[in-house]
Formats: C-alpha cells, structure tokens, sequence
C-alpha cells in the first residue's frame, strides 16, 4: 500500500518538475503581446471596435482597456483565438460593434463620381485612386472592405460587394461525419 | 457528397475483428484440452458483460448501437480478459473486470479507437489490485473437472485455496527465492531442477505451453493474413529473450531460463494479441519495435522482481503511457526526405 | 534488357478494369453543336480571351493568349462562329463557372493558317515560346504547362528523361491506346523533348498489364534507329503512374515535395504530352483534341479522339450510357473528380469520363472512429501517415498537419481504398489544405493591409508636419515682415488671414455642390438615354449586351451557365 503511494506520489514530483522545467526552458521569448494580438485582428482597419484601426485596439486589449469582443470583422474565429491567446473567456461579438458580414470590397459606381477625392482621404489602406475632379476607382485587391468611404460620398455612389467564390478561393468543405444516427438513416436509404 | 476514391477494398474493423478472434481459436483450443471446458464459460460470461456493457454506453453517449455493437471490438477485449483472467475466477469477478474494462476504459475515453489504454490489461491491473488473492489462484493441468470448475465460477464451492495453487511463474519464483535461503532445504538447486515438479511441463507450466503455442500459430496466422505487422511479436520476444538468457547466462541457478520465459504466463497472448491492439499501441515500424521491447524488459523484471504473478498487463500499460511520445519520435521520413 | 527497377513504398491494386475500353480503335466523335472552351484550362495564370462574340474562327485559331509567367494559351477546337464569351459551369467539382468562348462550329472544321518549327534549327527560348502559344499542357491530368517544364537544370542538360505511360489508375486506356496506335508520332514527340532537355535517356514506363502498348513503342524504337531509348514494363501498383512514383521505379531518385525534378537530373512528361508535342512542332497544329477514355457504366467503353470544349454528356452518349447513370466522374475511380452536370465540356485534363451509378460505386459503409490500424501508413505511397494527419485535419489543427507532411500527400487515394473504418480520409486532407491556403491568402492580405495603413498613417503624419512646418516658415516670414514695416500697417495682414480661412472649405463645398448638380443632371439624362427612337431589334440587343455584361461583371453570382450554356 505504502509502496504504491510512494511510487505515486514519486512520479507526480516526476512529471511536475519536468513540466516546470519545460516551461522554463521552452517559454516564447519575442513578440510583445501587442503584436501577436495585432497579427489576429484582421487588418480590415474600419474602426468598428471604436479605436482608429486595428494596432490601437490591439494596444488598448493588451493594456486591459478592451474587451476581446469588439471587432466585427474578424468574428468569431478571431474572438476564439484573441481568447486563446490572452487565456481569457470567449464572449460574443458585442453587439453595438456591429455584426459579422461576409467579406466585400467597395465598388464605386463610375458613372456618378464626381471626383470629390473624399473617398481617397477616408480610405485607410490608400485602396482608392483618382484625382480631383476626375473619376475614381478602387483597387479591390487592396481594399480591406471597411466601409469608411461609404459615407463620406456625397453622391452615395460607392456600394459594397460580397467578393464571389472563384475557382481559387473555393474551398472543399469539412467532410460529414457520418456516424451521427441522422447521417447513418439517410446513407442507408441511398444504399 | 462523396468523393474520390469511388471504390474502396473490401475491409472493415469488424472484419479485422473477427480474423482476431479466429486467430485466438488454436490457444483456446488447447486451454480447454488441458484445463477443461471452464475457461468457455468464462468467455461467454464476459462475451455477454462486454456487449452489455457497450450497448448501455452506447446508448447514453447516443452513438448508433448497429454498428458499434457488431464490430466485435468488445469481444475481443472480453475473450482477452477470460483468456489473462484465472479460468476458475467468480463470474462476477470476470463481469466486473470486463464491465470495468469496456464502460470505464473504452467506452469513457470515447469509445472505439479512442482509449489510450488496453481495456482488457487496464481491466486485469484494476482486478488484481483490487482482488490479489482471487486473481492468483489458478488450476494445474487437469486438475479441476468441469463440474468443480462450474461451481467455482458461480459460488458453490468456496475453499479456493484448497484446490489451486500459483501459476508456474509465481511458483518458480517463490522456488527460486527459497532456493536463494542458505536454510531453505531446496538450497542450491538450479531452476532446471526446480521445475521438475508437476506443475511444469517441457518448457514453461504443465498445459500452459501448449497453449502458448496455440497463441503463437494464430499469431502467425495473423502476420500472415496482414492483420498485425511482425514488428511487435518479434521484437517482444527478442527482447524478452535477451533480457532473460542474460541474466540466466550469469546465474543460471537464480533465474529461468529465457525459453521458460517466453513459453509461460501470458507472453505469447501478450507479444501477438495484446501489445498488437492497435488502437493503444505504438503505429510505426520503429516504434512498435521500441514498444514491444520496453513491454518485454518491464515484463521481466515485474514477472522476476515483482510480486503479481504475471507482468505483461503492468508492462502493457507503462508502455501505453509511453505510445504518444515514442510514435512522435518515430515517424518515418516521408518520400523524398529519406537520407539515403 | 534487364533494367534494376525501384520500389515505391506502398500502393494498392485496384481492379483494373481496362480491357473493356481497349477491345475497338480509338474513334472520332461527330462535331457537336455548341463546344464551350474554358480559357481557364492549365496550371498557372487565366488566359485573356483574344476573340468577341460575333468573330468568325478557324480551327486552331489562337482565342485565348497567355498571361502572366506561367500561363498556356487556348484554341478554337473547330472553326465556326463565336457565339458568346461568358461564364460556364466548368469540369470541377465546386460547380463555379469560369469564362469561356462558346463557339457554334459551321461544320466545315477548316484549320487556320498553320506554321510548322524545326525543333532542331530554332533556339529553345523561341521554342517554349511556340509551345506556350500552341497550348501543350500536361495531359496526364494535373495540366501543367509544358513549356515550364521544357528547360534543362543547371548544367543545361538532363540525365533521364522519364516519359510516363503508366497509366495505373483503373478504367483509363487513353495512352495505352495512344502508344498502340500513334507509337511513332510520339516517338517524334519524344525525341524532340529530348533535344530540348538534351537529355542523355530517355525511359518510357509502362505499367506491365499493358504488353501490347510495350510492344509498340519497343517496335517504334527500333524502326527509329535511336539509341538510348527504352521502353520499360514496369509492375502495375497504383499508382506507379504518380510522377513522383515513377521517377523513382524507373531511376531511384525520390523528388521531395516542393523540389524541381530537374533539380535531380530528371524530367518527367506524360505520353499524350509528348503527342501534343509532335503534333505542334511538326504539324503545326496547336493542342484542340485529346483523347478520352469513356468507360463505366456504358454498354461499349471505348477511346475517342475529342475536339476541347464537346460537351460530356454529347460524347457519352456515343458510348450508349446505361439508365441508371446519375454521374459523371472526370479522371479515375481512383482520383476522379465528380462532375457538376452532364454538360461540362471535355478540356484538356480529361483524360476519361467514368459513368457511373450508385449501384457501381455505392456509397462507402458509414464511417466508423480510426482503429490506428496502420494500414492506411502501410498503403500511403508518399509514406506519411495518414491516420495521424487525419487526426489534426479532423481536429483542425493545421499547423501539427503541416509538421506531419500534409503537402506531400498526393492524393492517391490510396489511404482511404484500404482503410476499414471507411474513413474519407483524402476529403480530410483536401479541406485541410484549402483551409490552409484560405488562411495563407488571407494573412498575406492582412499583411498587406497592415503595412498600407502603417504607410498612409506615416504619410498623414508627414504631410502634417510639412503643413506646420511651411505654416510656421510663413509665419516667421510675415513676424519679420511686421517686424521689418514697423507699426505702419499693423493688422491688416493678420486680420485678411483670419476671415479669410473658411473660405476655402465654403469654396470647395460650393464646388462639390455644383458638380452634383451636375451629376444628378447627368444622371437624369443618362436614363432615357434616346433609346425611344430606336427599333425594337436593336433595343432587344442593348438589353441582351446589358445582360451580358451584368454576367460577367459578377461571374460566380450566377452559379449556372446562362441559357444558352
Ligand atoms: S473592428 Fe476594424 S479596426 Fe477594429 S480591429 Fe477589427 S478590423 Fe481592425
Ligand atoms: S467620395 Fe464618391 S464622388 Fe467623391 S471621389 Fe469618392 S466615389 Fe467619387
Ligand atoms: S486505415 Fe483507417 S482505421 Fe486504419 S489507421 Fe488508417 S485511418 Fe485509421
Ligand atoms: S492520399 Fe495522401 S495520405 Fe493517402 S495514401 Fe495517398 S499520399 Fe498517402
């Protein structure tokens, strides 16, 4: 009896100074949390958390000033991986951010324009070119879809695209796991 | 929908499965040839408590019982507890062992190829901690009829330590330690002359050599048929072999011998049947050559040093801890990143 | 004769089921009334279309160029009528559509002016060049271009030269077909590939079920006269027809996943490739056919010659398709890719059309939890271990899937074939990796994005600072101007300034507010746009073109072809 207890008790301080070892010896060293945070958030840069871009939420989440929950964009997974990262509890989005849409760009209507270049000084990434007077485009592989040139225009002639499924961004879906009863039924009526 | 490949070869876990079971027949044989038709009762005992026991946890974890229940999975798990189980053993020892082993191992950790342990020596390990006296008693050859063996299973007869004795190993052993006593009378016999006693045979115990060959022509019947790789068996034996003729090479009057080893207790059952079990296993070539070798050496110095009367089921589980680590270091380099 | 042959770690045998489709000669296929070519067909950049709709084209005439570095041009696979130039659903299993030139053949199937090469006189630049704008790509399946491929490594020339007809996926008989009937047309293929890798030999493996195929290109060589040519019957294990797979029967060489083959003295192309090669240089004529192998549950399988672009179900039907057909399957049983519809046209990585039914590839048994059996390991030609990589791609942990090698699975198939809990394993290993490349594409996107607005916030800062600092210079200069003219004229300079700050911003609103004026007025006149005066013909047509472009604008919005698709 007091043999096994003392084996027992031997391998838990065992593994527990391995671990304690480990943790040392293996401890992340770089990145300041600032960083690795901002590396999760989108980069869409539309100010929706309420901080001018994604670097200054990134700030104000380390230092505590925010919670994990405000960026609309990156949605839940980023919300799961901000949690993840900080050790903190996942919450949902909060709602007065806004809510998750799928990914756009901005269009704008070139025929309306009347190369105001508000658009161009609202744009974060400098996705929008044109000058004065003259009529105005979007890059659209460089726009993050932020929406922050939608209301600037006095014209209202910019509109957000979902960005359509090509052959390229096609993804195949995560197979069924067909051993829930449902899936079981139906494979038995095909077969 | 269904994607390529569109055709699959004919193979299924309840097959694998069953050519298990099949491959056990020759050593179950044997059993009952020398220790009587009990042990088939024991296998139908916990036969019926693993398929209970599955089709209870199948049913509150809302898993399909169909399927689960027919890949004969918790069979094998329960003909290798009758089989490593003392073959006069209560029923109700043998139901708790393969409820324990089935609900608490298996079922608990997720069910089918899920588990980290080996239900069947998880079970063993439990019970004989749990019921040391009960799971040491065992028969000699033809010692028991059937009659005497029903009524030991179901609790008529009682008197266990009138009729059974050790296993061949804890009796060697205990030969052999007295031997080590300057005041025992078998002072200074070799273990080949301790074995002259009825309860061994040619090789290892009486019976129990034979049955172990059983074990092994099945064992090879399953290399063969591609169920299990030869990886396991071979180096279980080889190590257990070396480990044993070494210090039997040194001391020849303090150890058995390297044959005796392998042809005793559980060795075969464990090197083709229980070690195999993929499921709680080492997967890759060098790994499982890793595995069976560590099971070997733990085996024997439980089997020489211990006092349980077999080691596989402690080596079996020590070594189950060790299955993650041991196939993390040993994956194989994949095509094209080979130094050669 | 007798060659050391290699080994490849596992591979499974299949039923091969080639004899049916081998029994009648390769056999042309009536034109059809409408061919839907892709411009999209080959590895590497999208192809800008090089005709409208309303042209008249030959045969073999040039309809999509080539774009961007890697990139292989398309043809008119008959000569006819453009009809239109949109999206169509094409061969691949998402169903999106890419754009296509639908062309209406005018029956007469008259070629272009065509213009031949001498591979022997022209410099290899000039020569990838030709190869590009003729439109050779892989036939063997994965479509990539051959011209990429055509370059010799470092030291400008090639050991082995590894020409690929295998062939080992069950069903396909195209190149076994091809090396029975146009052995020596492919020879010449061949020889002029050699020339530009100036490789030293050349091997053709040839999986052993196929002797007569052996047989003919050995027949093929010897009336050659070359040397240095052989033709090697090679053990049939699927997939000895891997790239990879055969490079390292035929040579011992295993190319790593990510590493040029030229990098190890090796090419490989496959037979069809090196018949399109022929065809191009020495006829002139660019990729427009292939061969097809249509097979399954057909009452008579059988190789057919196809114009790019047929649609399926037109060819199949030549093949008398049995009444319980619900799928079309492009490729093998084995890496095939089911199809959208029975319509998609035959481009030029279809190598067979498998029919099939539920009753010849019914579903597999449900899915049953990884027994970590091994056999799925002892099967995996790439030797990984799938189990393992299935256990993160199920649990979506990708980046412990990458340490395991996902990238260098092949897709074989051959994992899931063996294993007994039916598990779709290669559907795991597929949605890990297009997770991956999913989540690649957009970290380089969020990178991008990160550095534009770290540029634009430094610029703001910039130009803030230049403002300042030209406002202070300003105002220094007029201090020392004050200062200079004493107390002779002291406010009105500072007092001008004050007032007259806003007006800018009043200007530039009243600015804004007349050019939307002038938009809205725009924008008033734009709608009637005179259409009243015109005919109902051509009204109609406006609306047809306006629906055109609406289409193309916004590609995959409309997941099925328009009408006439
Ligand atoms: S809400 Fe917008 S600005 Fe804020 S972190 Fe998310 S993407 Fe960046
Ligand atoms: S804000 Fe609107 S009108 Fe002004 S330039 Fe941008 S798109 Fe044109
Ligand atoms: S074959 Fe299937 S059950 Fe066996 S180890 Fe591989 S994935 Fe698991
Ligand atoms: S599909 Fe990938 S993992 Fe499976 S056997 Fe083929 S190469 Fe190996």
């Amino acid at each position: 009896m007091f043999t096994a207890l003392f084996v027992m008790t031997g391998i838990a301080l065992v593994l527990g100074a391995g671990l304690g070892f480990a943790s040392i010896k293996f401890k992340v060293e770089g990145d300041p949390l600032v960083d690795k945070i901002d590396a999760i958030l989108p980069q869409t840069q539309c100010g929706q958390c309420g901080f001018p871009g994604c670097r200054p939420y990134a700030t104000a989440i380390a230092g505590g000033e925010a919670e994990i929950n405000q960026c609309p964009p990156g949605g839940e997974e980023g919300i799961r991986k901000l949690a993840d990262l900080l050790g903190r509890e996942f919450k949902p989005l909060s709602e007065e951010h806004g809510v998750e849409k799928p990914k756009s760009v901005a269009i704008i209507d070139e025929n309306t324009c009347i190369g105001c270049t508000l658009c161009i000084q609202a744009c974060p990434v400098d996705a929008i070119v044109g000058a004065a007077k003259q009529m105005h485009t979007i890059v659209a592989s460089e726009c993050t879809g932020c929406e922050l040139c939608l209301a600037p225009c006095p014209v209202d002639c910019i509109t957000m695209e979902p960005i359509a499924e090509t052959v390229d961004t096609w993804k195949w879906r995560y197979p069924v796991f067909q051993i829930a009863p449902a899936a079981l039924d139906t494979a038995r009526q095909e077969a | 929908m269904i994607n390529s490949p569109f055709v699959r070869k004919a193979a299924s876990v309840q097959s694998v499965m069953l050519q298990v079971l099949l491959a056990l027949v020759p050593g179950i044989a044997a059993y009952v040839w020398f220790f009587g038709a009990g042990i088939l009762v024991q296998i139908a005992i916990a036969s019926a408590a693993a398929l209970a026991g599955e089709a209870a946890m199948l049913a509150i974890r809302g898993k399909p019982k169909a399927i689960f229940l027919t890949d004969l999975s918790a069979i094998v798990t329960a003909w290798l507890i009758a089989l490593t189980f003392p073959p006069i053993a209560p029923w109700w020892l043998t139901v708790t062992g393969t409820l324990l082993a089935v609900v608490v191992v298996k079922q608990l950790y997720g069910g089918l190829g899920q588990n980290p342990f080996n239900p069947a020596m998880a079970a063993f390990c439990l019970m004989i901690v749990a019921y040391p006296a009960l799971m040491s008693q065992w028969p000699a050859a033809g010692q028991l009829d059937f009659k005497t063996q029903l009524d030991l299973i179901f609790g008529g007869l009682r008197q266990v330590d009138a009729i059974t004795g050790a296993t061949p190993l804890d009796a060697l052993r205990t030969a052999l330690r007295a031997a080590a006593n300057p005041d025992s009378q078998v002072h200074g016999l070799r273990a080949a002359q301790l074995m002259d006693g009825p309860a061994f045979g040619f090789l290892g115990g009486k019976g129990s050599e034979w049955i172990a060959l059983g074990y092994l022509v099945g064992g090879l019947w399953l290399i063969q048929r591609r169920i299990i790789t030869w990886h396991i068996p071979f180096a279980f034996c080889g190590a257990l072999l070396v480990t044993a003729g070494l210090l039997w090479g040194v001391r020849p009057d303090a150890f058995a011998s390297p044959v005796f080893h392998l042809a005793s207790g559980g060795a075969m059952l464990g090197a083709f049947f229980i070690l195999t079990d993929p499921v709680s296993g080492a997967t890759t070539p060098r790994g499982k050559l890793l595995f069976a070798a560590g099971a070997a050496v733990l085996t024997y110095v439980i089997r020489t040093f211990g006092a349980y009367p077999d080691g596989i089921a402690f080596a079996t589980l020590l070594m189950n801890i060790l299955v993650p680590i041991i196939d993390m270091k040993t994956q194989a380099p994949v095509f094209g990143h080979k130094k050669d | 004769m007798l060659r050391k042959l290699f080994k490849f770690h596992g591979g499974v045998k299949p039923q091969t089921n080639k004899e049916q489709s081998t029994t009648a000669p390769i056999a042309a296929v009536p034109l059809p009334d409408r061919l839907v070519i892709p411009l999209h067909q080959a590895v590497g950049g999208h192809p800008r279309p090089l005709v409208q709709p309303g042209d008249r084209v030959f045969k073999g005439q040039r309809i999509g160029g080539a774009d961007g570095s890697l990139s292989s041009a398309v043809h008119a696979s008959t000569s006819g009528l453009v009809r239109a130039v949109a999206p169509a659903v094409m061969p691949h299993t998402s169903g999106l559509t890419t754009l296509s030139v639908i062309i209406e053949p005018d029956g007469e199937d008259r070629w272009g002016e065509l213009d031949k090469v001498n591979y022997r006189s022209t410099p290899p630049d000039e020569l990838r060049d030709f190869l590009r704008d003729a439109g050779v790509v892989g036939l063997g399946g994965a479509v990539f271009p051959s011209y990429a491929k055509l370059k010799p490594g470092k030291e400008g020339k090639l050991k082995t030269l590894v020409i690929n007809g295998a062939e080992c996926e069950p069903f396909i008989t195209c190149d076994d077909m091809l090396m029975r009937e146009r052995a020596g047309d492919m020879l010449k293929g061949i020889l002029a590939m050699r020339h530009m890798l100036q490789a030293e030999e050349v091997l053709i493996g040839i999986e052993d079920n196929k002797p007569q195929a052996v047989a003919a290109v050995q027949a093929a060589i010897a009336a050659s006269g070359q040397s240095g040519i052989e033709a090697v019957a090679i053990p049939t294990r699927y997939p000895a027809g891997g790239a990879k797979q055969l490079i390292r029967v035929l040579t011992g060489i295993e190319v790593p996943h990510g590493r040029r083959s030229t990098d190890f003295g090796v090419q490989c192309f496959n037979v069809g490739t090196a018949y399109s090669i022929y065809e191009a240089l020495e006829l002139g004529r660019p990729l427009i056919s292939r061969l097809v192998t249509v097979a399954g549950n057909v009452n008579a399988p059988r190789n057919y010659d196809v114009l790019i672009g047929t649609p399926m179900d037109h060819l199949v039907r030549l093949a008398g398709p049995r009444a319980d057909t619900d799928r079309y399957i492009m490729g093998g049983p084995m890496m095939g890719v089911r199809m959208p519809a029975f319509d998609v046209p035959v481009v030029k990585a279809t190598n067979c059309i498998l029919v099939g039914s539920e009753a010849m590839f019914p579903a597999p048994a449900p899915e049953m939890p990884c027994i970590r059996c091994g056999e799925c390991a002892k099967a995996c030609p790439a030797d990984l271990a799938p189990f393992e990589l299935y256990w993160f791609s199920r649990s979506k942990n990708f980046g412990k899937a990458q340490e395991y090698h996902l990238f260098d699975c092949i897709e074989c198939g051959c994992c899931s074939f063996v294993c007994p809990s039916h598990i779709p394993l290669v559907d795991y290993y597929r949605f890990s990796k297009s997770e991956i490349w999913a989540r690649e594409r957009e970290k380089e996107a969020a990178d991008a994005a990160r550095d534009r607005f770290e540029f634009k916030n430094h610029r703001q800062e910039r130009e803030k600072l230049e403002k300042a600092e030209k406002l202070a210079a300003k105002a220094a200069a007029t201090r020392e101007k004050v200062a200079a003219d004493g107390a002779t004229a002291p406010a009105p300079g500072s007092d001008a300034a004050t007032p007259a700050k806003p007006a800018p911003d009043a200007a530039k609103r009243a600015l804004i507010e007349a050019a939307m004026e002038k938009a809205r007025q725009q924008k008033a006149q734009a709608a009637p746009k005179n259409t009243d005066q015109l005919s109902p013909d051509v009204q109609a047509e406006i609306a047809d073109i306006e629906a055109r472009r609406e289409i193309v604008a916004k590609p995959a919005a409309s997941p099925l072809p328009p009408q006439d698709a």
